[in-house]
């Protein structure tokens, strides 16, 4: 039975904007479960309805068990949360924040201090859990949440953007830190990114959500195998395309801004055979298909675009109405 | 059993959090020094040369109307700080904790409730220098109507708080609420003063009786009588808890 689960769920804002569209997943124990999508996609809107901070407009949620609707304090105590925005209490130390979260989790006091030294030692904060939050860099907070919300052993976590606003190397550490708590704690994770090497690096499955559609759900193996075969870019204007059309590797051929774009099987014994017929070539670019493929093959847009969707459609109505 | 106990170990959990935050924010503990003795000294000793209330001097007099407003402005705003939490994303740490919102919302009151508490004992103190004696049963009458008034006054604002939605109307909010209030009071002159709608104001006032009660306390002399203003500060405090918790229940996170 899958750990999380949604049926239809739909979520509309003041009446019209749809920010969850029927959406239905299932999440199976131990699994590091990643909702990839652009800013905007339904990400946040998911998290917080399983969180059972927001009330869906219609469809089923249910966390270990519980309907997020019914049984909402029995959701609380299944889950831990990092949010997208730093929630830690900045005017407490980081151990204050840890205590204050056994407190109200009623975890009982004879096991606090060891769960609490236990947590920070995960996340690598021992040395500094008397300072107070505020003097905490971005990546120390966002470890801080981790092992806050570690401490009540929930069965399921949520991070939401774990990586966000963080550094390169900050960023490291973090998805460090989430592969150890899988493996160490034998948790579920659901995890919400905008970051395509994130949700591949990370996660066992993905969900492609575009518009509060899941667009897709797969290991990122197998999304990636549906674009069908390595990219290839050519620029070579004399080349023959029905050629290389007929050539038996070559999945699909498509002229995009003067450049051919090939895709193939296996580029790397196959290139060869394909400059042949290509005449004299100006430049060649090979590439293993991305995640990002994969969202431009399913919605027709890359993550990058869509991310720009929001912006485009200000200036368009901003046009229209001029 | 295991879920009743778990309620009250949150509220304290709630309170215990409010309470270190106060303690850690100087600039607060420095304010609630400072500002009751620059009422009482500048504006009580300046103003009450030419000012003259029957039966006492006005230092006396305004010192009850100056202990309410300490707290009246520190339970008002602590309640309608909420508002700021929500936007820091802090509330949302804590609505998703199996907390009941009711839990939450006591603890968060009785956070209000001991930050007057210390403000009360600092403007006695500082009474006690300005010739302004009480009796033990005056104290603890004193600590037990500011207890009172203040639960109503922090519920009040974190009713205004959870029905903010960002913390831009708190200008607003001490301009036409907070002042009004304690101006129409009798805080700093006997609201015998006052005549036609302004009189109505004042007794529809919950802060006016609050001043009356304490005055009572302290120099002995209400305006209302001290029963029938204890009963109207009961009233309030059960209404605004009703009300601050209707709201809190309510809110959207």
């Amino acid at each position: 039975m899958p750990v999380i689960k949604t049926e239809n769920l739909t979520k509309i804002y003041k009446g019209t904007v749809k920010a969850l569209d029927n959406f239905s997943i299932g999440i199976e124990e131990g699994e590091i479960f990643g909702l990839l999508g652009p800013n905007g996609a339904g990400k946040t809107t998911t998290i917080k309805i399983l969180a059972t901070l927001l009330d869906p407009s219609s469809g089923k949620a249910t966390v270990n068990g519980f309907d997020v609707a019914t049984h909402p304090s029995k959701v609380r105590e299944s889950i831990g949360i990092v949010f997208q925005e730093p929630s830690t209490d900045e005017l407490l130390t980081g151990y204050e924040n840890l205590k204050l979260h056994a407190l109200m989790y009623g975890i009982p006091g004879s096991e606090t201090e060891k769960r609490i030294s236990d947590a920070l030692e995960l996340v690598e904060l021992v040395d500094r859990k008397k300072d107070i939050v505020k003097t905490y860099s971005g990546g120390m907070r966002r470890r801080l949440e981790i092992a806050r919300g570690l401490l009540h052993r929930p069965k399921v976590m949520f991070l939401d953007e774990p990586t966000l606003g963080l550094d390169p190397r900050g960023r490291d550490t973090m998805w460090n830190y989430v592969e150890r708590l899988v493996k160490e704690r034998d948790m579920t994770i659901l995890l919400t990114t905008h970051y395509m090497e994130e949700a591949d690096k990370l996660a066992d499955r993905i969900c492609i959500i575009d518009r509060g559609k899941a667009v897709a759900i797969d290991t990122p193996a197998k999304l990636k195998k549906v674009i069908g075969g390595d990219l290839v870019t050519i620029k070579a204007p004399l080349a023959d395309i029905d050629a290389i059309k007929r050539l038996k590797f070559v999945k699909s051929i498509e002229h995009k801004d003067g450049a051919i774009l090939i895709t193939m099987d296996d580029a790397a014994s196959n290139l060869q055979e394909l400059l042949k017929r290509t005449g004299k070539v100006k430049c060649v670019e090979v590439r293993s298909p991305t995640l990002d493929d994969v969202f431009l093959r399913y919605t027709g847009r890359g993550l990058e675009q869509a991310e720009g969707g929001l912006f485009d459609k200000i200036i368009q109505e901003s046009a229209n109405k001029a | 059993m295991r879920y009743r106990s778990n309620t009250l170990v949150g509220i304290y959990a709630v309170w215990w959090r409010e309470f270190i935050v106060f303690l850690r924010e100087t600039p607060r503990a420095v304010s609630a020094i400072i500002s009751p003795i620059i009422w009482l000294v500048v504006f009580g000793a300046g103003l009450g040369g030419s000012v003259s209330i029957p039966g006492t001097d006005y230092q006396s007099f305004i010192f009850a109307g100056i202990l309410v407003q300490t707290f009246l402005f520190s339970s008002l705003f602590y309640g309608a700080y909420l508002v700021w939490d929500k936007k820091v994303d802090l509330l949302k740490a804590i609505l998703v904790s199996p907390l009941s919102r009711r839990a939450i919302f006591i603890g968060k009151v009785l956070g209000g409730v001991t930050i007057s508490l210390i403000n009360t004992i600092i403007v006695l103190v500082i009474g006690f220098f300005l010739g302004i004696n009480l009796t033990p049963t005056a104290a603890i009458l004193t600590f037990l109507a500011v207890a009172f008034a203040s639960i109503g006054l922090t519920a009040m604002g974190l009713m205004v708080g959870s029905m903010m939605e960002s913390p831009e109307g708190f200008q607003l909010l001490s301009t036409l609420v907070l002042f009004p209030m304690f101006f129409m009071s009798g805080a700093l002159f006997p609201i015998s003063n006052l005549s036609g709608p302004l009189a109505t104001i004042a007794s529809v006032n919950p802060v006016t009786y609050i001043v009356d009660i304490l005055r009572g306390i302290l120099t002995g002399t209400s305006y209302f009588g001290l029963m029938h203003s204890a009963l109207a500060l009961l009233i309030f405090t059960a209404v605004a808890m009703a009300a601050g918790m209707f709201a809190f229940e309510r809110m959207k996170s």
